[in-house]
């Protein structure tokens, strides 16, 4: 029951995972693909910040009585990480704009088709 | 003020471009950001070199980021290895720099040069700052600084299939990406830590957990993703071939370089070479890929049309020759990778220096658009063959000195190394194949009527083109220095853990 309820964040972050990788593996339209990334991605996310958590941990401020503290490092890692994430997003969209532009359609087999290759 | 900003060279090493890069943005006067970029790039070369003469003799120089002592601030550490390979990436951009402005001048229209230079300002620096820090999370991020910047560079490609190529680059590199962080979060789970001097002192402690296994798996094949280690290749010949003919020659000499930097590392001063090869089957996986590498790369090379990607598959299969001198685990082996990934980088810059000088006069390079280029671009093509000889590992160039320490490393080997041996036999065999197949077409067919009246390269093409031309020469003939850099980089990551 432990390793069910007690791990249910990682469970979840392997689940988000898989899907987001089965995302950009399986399916030939490119938004989808830059949205199973996006999953892919979020996944990681969840992970770091679970790291962090300690029961009854409190937030990091020094106060009196308080002796346990969530680790805010991972939190401010992730930070980075999301902006990275974003960066990265917003990239593959404006080249999705431009693929549409030159091919006119974003399906990853008509593309392939129109160039001749596969 | 003159000691003040040789106190802070680390950290001008990675500032100097990245600072230049929205300046590149701003002043977009015509030629004004390419003169910054390129006054930039020869202070960061400069840096480099002053870098790398201070810890020549060994000395590890640790400056802590903005006065924040590690293992708590980030920490920027120059060693022999990393100094070293800084040294050739800033003196590629210089070389590449060199280059753009007549070529870009031809490929890029004009209101969007200064975003070009921007871009390629930052995939400088996020590269150097991969090399420089010694924190594993910044890692990370320069790794995603150059790996963003770089999709930008490659989508200014005139063909249409740049931009699919480049997607194809952005899903796969933020999947190794994605990766390696995932291995740094298992890491600092485990640790705590996130310095790289503290991760190995701190690790062995917890080596023997699933966790840290786990983390390893996901790093080096993140890292490899980034290498394109066969088979994770995918992404390289596309990206290489369509991109803009500087971005094909920086790229192809220098970011999967960084990325092979990247797994010496981790693997080496992180997780150790005991834990690495011992407990984890990596010599066994390297060797295997490698070998596939070298062989599949060069065979598909033999087949290709388009001369561009003649050389991207050539380029997996020398990649497949550092990852061989990196498996064969001894000081001698790794040196002889070091000093591979110095050599191909100068060969493979003057190869596609070449091409973008055949690519400024026929607009693309197909293999014919070769047809009798000997005659019509006798020097553009001279380089060529120097630099194709290099490939195939011709006494007196480059590539004859890495096969033959490659050589001399498996040979301590036994029964390993000369399987090893045969490989780099038959891979250079298939060198010849493809290499002559190109210098044929150039030199025994005759030009097209309309191609005849097609003269030789600009000078400003032909000067940094026939700058790593006579490289490829020089060291090849003088060999101590990069020898020497290259042992010295070896023996300090064996001695590392």
């Amino acid at each position: 029951m432990d390793t069910i309820a007690g791990l249910f964040n990682y469970w979840i972050v392997i689940v988000l995972m898989m899907i987001g990788f089965y995302v950009v593996i399986a399916d030939s339209n490119l938004i989808k693909k830059i949205i199973g990334l996006n999953i892919f991605q979020t996944s990681v996310f969840i992970l770091y910040i679970s790291v962090a958590k300690i029961d009854g941990g409190a937030a990091p401020i020094l106060e009196d009585g308080i002796t346990n503290y969530v680790n805010p490092l991972p939190h401010v890692l992730i930070l980075t990480a999301i902006v990275v994430g974003i960066a990265t997003t917003a990239l593959g969209l404006a080249l999705i704009v431009r693929i549409k532009e030159a091919y006119n359609t974003i399906e990853e087999d008509e593309i392939h088709e129109k160039d001749g290759t596969l | 003020m003159m000691n003040l900003l040789l106190d802070d060279l680390p950290a001008l090493q990675v500032m100097l471009p990245l600072l230049c890069a929205p300046l590149c943005f701003i002043l977009r006067i015509k030629g004004l950001p390419w003169l910054i970029a390129f006054v930039t790039s020869i202070l960061t070369f400069a840096v480099s070199f002053m870098l790398f003469n201070q810890v020549a003799d060994g000395d590890i120089l640790s400056y802590a980021m903005g006065g924040w002592a590690p293992p708590w601030g980030i920490e920027y550490r120059v060693d022999r290895l990393n100094s070293f390979f800084m040294l050739l990436i800033s003196g590629i951009g210089v070389v590449a720099l060199l280059f753009a402005r007549k070529s870009v001048d031809s490929e890029i229209i004009a209101c969007k040069q200064s975003i070009f230079y921007s871009a390629f300002m930052l995939c400088l620096a996020g590269l150097l700052g991969i090399l420089i820090t010694g924190d594993a999370f910044n890692v990370f991020v320069f790794l995603e600084i150059s790996a963003l910047s770089s999709y930008v560079l490659i989508s200014f490609g005139q063909d249409r299939r740049a931009l699919t190529a480049t997607f194809q680059y952005l899903i796969m590199g933020t999947i190794g990406a994605t990766m390696i962080l995932i291995g740094l979060g298992f890491m600092y789970m485990m640790t705590g830590t996130l310095n790289m001097a503290d991760l190995a002192t701190r690790l062995p402690e917890v080596m023997n957990t699933n966790t840290i296994r786990t983390a390893f798996a996901f790093i080096v094949i993140g890292a490899s993703i980034k290498l394109a280690l066969f088979p994770l290749h995918i992404w390289l010949p596309n990206a290489y071939s369509y991109a803009p003919s500087v971005v094909t020659v920086f790229l192809a000499a220098t970011s999967t370089k960084v990325a092979l930097y990247v797994l010496l590392r981790f693997v080496f001063t992180v997780f150790g070479a005991e834990f690495a090869f011992g407990e984890m089957p990596l010599q066994h996986i390297l060797m295997f890929m490698a070998v596939l590498a070298v062989l599949t790369g060069s065979l598909c090379a033999v087949f290709q049309t388009n001369i561009k990607h003649v050389l991207a598959y050539s380029s997996i299969g020398q990649i497949g020759y550092m990852v061989i001198g990196v498996a064969l685990l001894t000081t001698t082996g790794l040196a002889a990778g070091i000093l591979h990934v110095f050599n191909h980088a100068i060969m493979k810059a003057c190869l596609f220096l070449a091409i973008g000088c055949v690519y400024y006069r026929h607009g693309s390079a197909r293999i014919e658009d070769f047809k009798g280029i000997g005659k019509t671009m006798p020097w553009t093509m001279a380089a060529f063959v120097i630099g194709g000889l290099g490939l195939i590992g011709m006494p007196l160039t480059v590539g004859f000195i890495s096969k033959w320490y490659l050589v001399i490393a498996a040979m301590e080997q036994g029964a390993i190394g000369a399987v090893t041996i045969s490989i780099i036999l038959i891979g250079s065999l298939l060198a010849v194949a493809y290499v002559w197949r190109i210098v044929e077409v150039a030199y025994f067919n005759e030009p097209t009527k309309e191609k005849a009246k097609i003269k030789e390269a600009p000078l400003a093409l032909l000067i940094p083109t026939w700058i790593m031309a006579l490289a490829t020469i020089y060291f090849g003939i003088k060999t101590d220095f990069s020898v020497i850099a290259a042992t010295n980089a070896a023996t300090t990551l064996m001695g590392a853990k």
